[in-house]
């Protein structure tokens, strides 16, 4: 028996403690925002937040979250306007959209610890999370929005 | 794509390039042959000729539709719903046509929803969504379907105020009678407007530009911004069916092995594990079919694939046990250093090289590539018990995956319903819909139950359609000025067309004229020939396809030849292309021109030149730069466009490349929603960088070297250069045809990239990936 506490809501699971828990947040819980993308954390398409750090969910083990907390992408914010999530509408970060759930929580992470952060700073952070569609230069400009480096556009997400 | 393929099976088995011209009109005659279907084009403007050749939108299977009944619907509440009949993976084209619809339409955008169209070209058109051709087939059909609703609208309201529709006008959702001051919403009279006839084509009045106020203007949002940032878009992989099951496939690791014995008692002893079954393999050619094995069909993702993992397997690997990607680029290598079959050719390049003051050679290699998007492929499939089959996943051509389920099934296409998630990217891979009929075999196994199939990344390395593995060789002589008088290409590569017909080693007209005969250099004496080049695994398209080793080996060859006339590789580039001048394709042996008519597009070397110098400024061609820095430059046409990218790249000392900053011009006409164009540029880029630096699909024993994205190398935000510059010529000229946006990004930036490399550091490479070759 394993007891979670998944944004917020509390879950016991007795399936294989070794299940990761991508598939426990996708399949059982049907929380599809935590998307696949390698089974190797080679991409961060799958990050969450266990107990406040952002982790591969394709590599922890349910059972390493017994008595976490765990966060996903729709418990991020109760109305979906973290600064990060608002950042990346402004500025249209998404192309295809697979893998920004994946960075947008892992750019909140890096928020969390380090509110300002410098170019190294978010390549360092952010280098785990793959887009296939390049959207890179956009992420970086939208943490810096999110982080208030930089002041919201209103060019790109606005109607 | 699928329609260029049905072309492909033809000019594959076709002896000699001439007769591919014929062949199509021939193809287009007999209908589709094989699984491949040619329809003719749904409500074309007039009737033709059937041997008239057909081009853009009206030559693709099912054309197209501007039928507002169709694509536009109006609720009582004035919610105006624009269905989408082309998939979304990241170019933007939910946004983007639903802004065409409601820009004619006179919606307010906040009321405007978009759903997706499932796959029914009769009722659609054309959905295959590769080609980069979403807007330029489809940009005037949606203004006419927005048009349409509107005046249905306009009509509905003068007859409720009983009087003449010309006395009222619609704006954002408002229609008014300014005589009277009455106003309507337009979900005051959807419902009367639904029951009037629409309006002739002829008879609908289009927006003059100058009113658009979406189209052409880059200040709409994503559609699916708020969906994507909270995790609530569903993706194909993201589908729930009550009842449903997981499913993974344990196939063939060499492509045409079959599996010889299996074992899965082990297997079946995994919690979760329900199934085991096994799929046949394909019968020649392969095409979309899936490839064989053994599926694990489970409660959950996670249940199935420990399932394949505990299965007992052995395999007869076939005819392709022995490839080797070492070994084979050693075999496209011999072939390019013989003649082979030429596919162009002016003057005489033999004499020209005799006669020419320096001669100049070199050869180039690209290896195969994975489209890898971020999403694996992905399909749910659910048979009723009446035999209705339902299926949900992410695909470019969900027709395609309606019919070929249906044939697998042996049922009629009209009882399958393909539902089209997002795509988690695309590429090209998500054209080829097996996964689909994997996730059907396994419903039909498990008595119609939803099963889910599931790709892992392992599955989508190893068992892909790769891009094609080239060995390019180009030959040149220079006069005493040091310009060229005779340029012989000889490009050998496995073609897509292998897919098609098997055995077919020759590259088909829609790689041919992707920059290798359809280039527009001013140089008397040219020579094109294609040796022969056998597959060995399934060859797909990718991303920009051919044009990238193409246009990699043309464009850092003109800059060796630059190199070796002393001169500004830039101005160079210019002169070879010559004076801006507007050439007929066909004449350059192009008889594809991405399914375009030639005389609506023709090859216009001004244009070229254009984005050439747009790029080139942007970058600052010709500044001082810090030691080990240099810039390279690269112009390609492509998807019926025109880009160039010029690239800053730095050489540290022990050979390390960072690209700092890269410009991109594209001219691709004028730009229905120019955010999202300079979004597709910059991930182009991106993608561009990839493979030119660290990407790269490699054999041995047949089987994919590369498991996952710790060996297959992306490029990664860290490497990712600093500025990406995207630069578009100037649009607004509604008059001038569309070209493609999603592709044509991708093919200058390897090759200017590398021109950087030798302008910072003097090596100059001729194998992609560049990796650690700088290092030695």
């Amino acid at each position: 028996m394993i007891n979670l506490s998944v944004n917020g809501e509390e879950r016991r699971y007795e399936g294989d403690p070794e299940m990761p828990l991508l598939w426990y947040l996708r399949d059982e819980l049907g929380l599809t925002g935590t998307k696949f993308g390698c089974g190797i954390a080679a991409c961060g398409a799958c990050t969450i937040h266990v107990g406040g750090t952002a982790v591969r969910a394709c590599q922890t083990p349910v059972s390493a979250a017994d008595g976490q907390p765990v966060v996903t992408i729709e418990g991020l914010s109760a109305d979906g306007n973290h600064p990060v999530q608002a950042a990346w509408r402004d500025l249209n970060v998404a192309q295809c959209g697979y893998c920004q759930t994946g960075q947008i929580m892992q750019a909140a992470a890096l928020l969390k610890d380090t509110p300002k952060p410098s170019d190294d700073d978010i390549d360092s952070a952010m280098s785990g999370n793959l887009c296939r569609c390049g959207t890179y230069p956009r992420i970086r400009a939208a943490i810096k929005q999110a982080a208030g480096v930089t002041p919201k556009t209103e060019q790109g997400g606005r109607l | 794509m699928i329609h260029d393929l049905t072309r492909i099976a033809d000019a594959a088995a076709a002896p000699e390039p001439e007769s591919a011209l014929t062949n199509v009109s021939r193809r287009a005659l007999l209908g589709g042959a094989g699984a491949l279907v040619l329809a003719l084009a749904v409500r074309a403007p007039a009737a033709r000729a059937a041997d008239e050749k057909k081009f853009g939108a009206d030559g693709m299977p099912r054309g197209w539709r501007d039928d507002p009944t169709v694509f536009v619907a109006v609720a009582p509440d004035g919610t105006v719903t624009i269905t989408c009949h082309r998939q979304e993976m990241g170019q933007g084209v939910r946004t983007s046509v639903a802004l065409v619809v409601a820009d004619e339409l006179d919606a307010d955008w906040a009321k405007v929803k978009v759903v997706q169209a499932h796959g029914d070209e009769d009722r659609f058109g054309n959905q295959d969504t590769d080609g980069s051709r979403s807007l330029r087939h489809f940009f005037m059909p949606l203004r006419r379907a927005g048009a349409a609703a509107r005046a249905m609208l306009v009509e509905a309201a003068a007859q409720r105020w009983k009087v003449p529709a010309a006395e009222v006008t619609a704006e954002n959702g408002t229609l008014t009678h300014a005589k009277s001051g009455r106003t309507l919403g337009y979900g005051d009279v959807a419902e009367a407007a639904a029951k009037l006839t629409p309006p002739d084509r002829a008879g609908i009045a289009l927006k003059d530009p100058s009113a658009f106020r979406y189209i052409g203007k880059g200040q709409i949002g994503l559609i699916d911004n708020r969906d994507i940032t909270t995790g609530k878009a569903i993706y194909g992989l993201d589908t729930r069916v009550e009842g449903m099951l997981y499913a993974v496939v344990a196939r063939p690791p060499v492509f045409g092995g079959k599996l010889k014995t299996y074992d899965a008692a082990e297997a079946m002893k995994v919690p979760g594990v329900v199934k085991v079954i096994t799929i046949d393999p394909p019968a020649p050619p392969v095409e979309f079919q899936p490839l064989g094995g053994v599926a694990v069909i489970a409660k959950n993702t996670w249940a199935a694939i420990k399932g394949r993992e505990a299965l007992k397997l052995t395999w007869d690997d076939g005819p392709n046990a022995s490839y080797d990607s070492d070994t084979y680029r050693a075999t496209l290598e011999e072939a390019v250093r013989k003649p082979g079959k030429v596919v162009r050719q002016e003057g005489d390049v033999d004499a020209a090289l005799k006669g020419a003051a320096k001669r100049l050679e070199a050869e180039y290699y690209v290896p195969h590539l994975v489209q890898a998007p971020m999403e694996p492929p992905a399909a749910t499939v659910r048979i009723a018990k009446d035999g209705k089959v339902e299926a949900w996943g992410c695909v470019q051509a969900p027709q395609a995956a309606r019919d070929r389920i249906a044939k697998r099934l042996g049922i009629d296409p009209k009882t399958v319903t393909v539902n089209v998630t997002l795509l988690g990217g695309g590429f090209g891979r998500k054209s080829k819909p097996d996964y689909f009929v994997e996730a059907a075999l396994c419903s039909k196994a498990m008595d119609g139950a939803p099963v889910k199939m599931t790709w892992t990344r392992e599955d989508d390395l190893h068992n892909g359609y790769y891009h094609t593995v080239s060995v390019e060789r180009i030959e040149a002589g220079l006069d005493a000025k040091g310009m060229p008088v005779a340029w012989l290409h000889r490009s050998a590569a496995p073609t897509i067309g292998s897919i098609f017909v098997d055995g077919a080693d020759h590259e088909i007209p829609i790689e041919l004229g992707m920059g290798l005969v359809n280039v527009p250099f001013a140089i008397p004496n040219v020579r094109m020939e294609n040796p022969a080049a056998p597959a060995h695994v399934r060859i797909g398209w990718f991303r920009s396809v051919s044009n990238i080793p193409h246009a990699f080996a043309a464009q850092s060859f003109i800059a060796e030849m630059a190199h070796a006339a002393g001169r500004d590789p830039k101005d160079y580039l210019l002169e070879v292309i010559g004076p801006a001048r507007v050439i007929d394709p066909v004449k350059i042996g192009d008889v594809w021109n991405y399914g375009e008519d030639p005389s609506r597009y023709p090859y216009d070397t001004g244009r070229l030149r254009k984005v050439i110098e747009a790029a080139s400024k942007g970058i600052g061609w010709g500044r001082e730069l810090p030691k080990g820095r240099g810039l390279g430059i690269a112009g390609h046409y492509s998807f019926v466009s025109y880009t160039a990218a010029a690239a800053e790249v730095e050489v540290g000392p022990k050979g390390e490349i960072t690209v700092h900053r890269v410009d991109i011009a594209i001219d691709c006409g004028t730009q229905i929603n120019p955010e999202r164009v300079r979004s597709q540029l910059e991930g182009a880029v991106v993608m561009g960088m990839g493979l030119a630096l660290t990407a790269q699909i490699t054999f041995k024993n047949g089987r994919t070297v590369q498991d996952n994205l710790d060996t297959y190398e992306l490029t990664r935000i860290d490497a990712a250069p600093k500025v990406i510059e995207v630069h578009l010529v100037p649009g607004g000229d509604y008059a001038k045809p569309l070209g493609g946006v999603g592709e044509p990004g991708v093919p200058p930036v390897a090759p200017a990239i590398v021109n950087a490399v030798f302008a910072a550091s003097g090596r100059r490479i001729r194998q992609l990936p560049i990796r650690d070759k700088l290092s030695a």
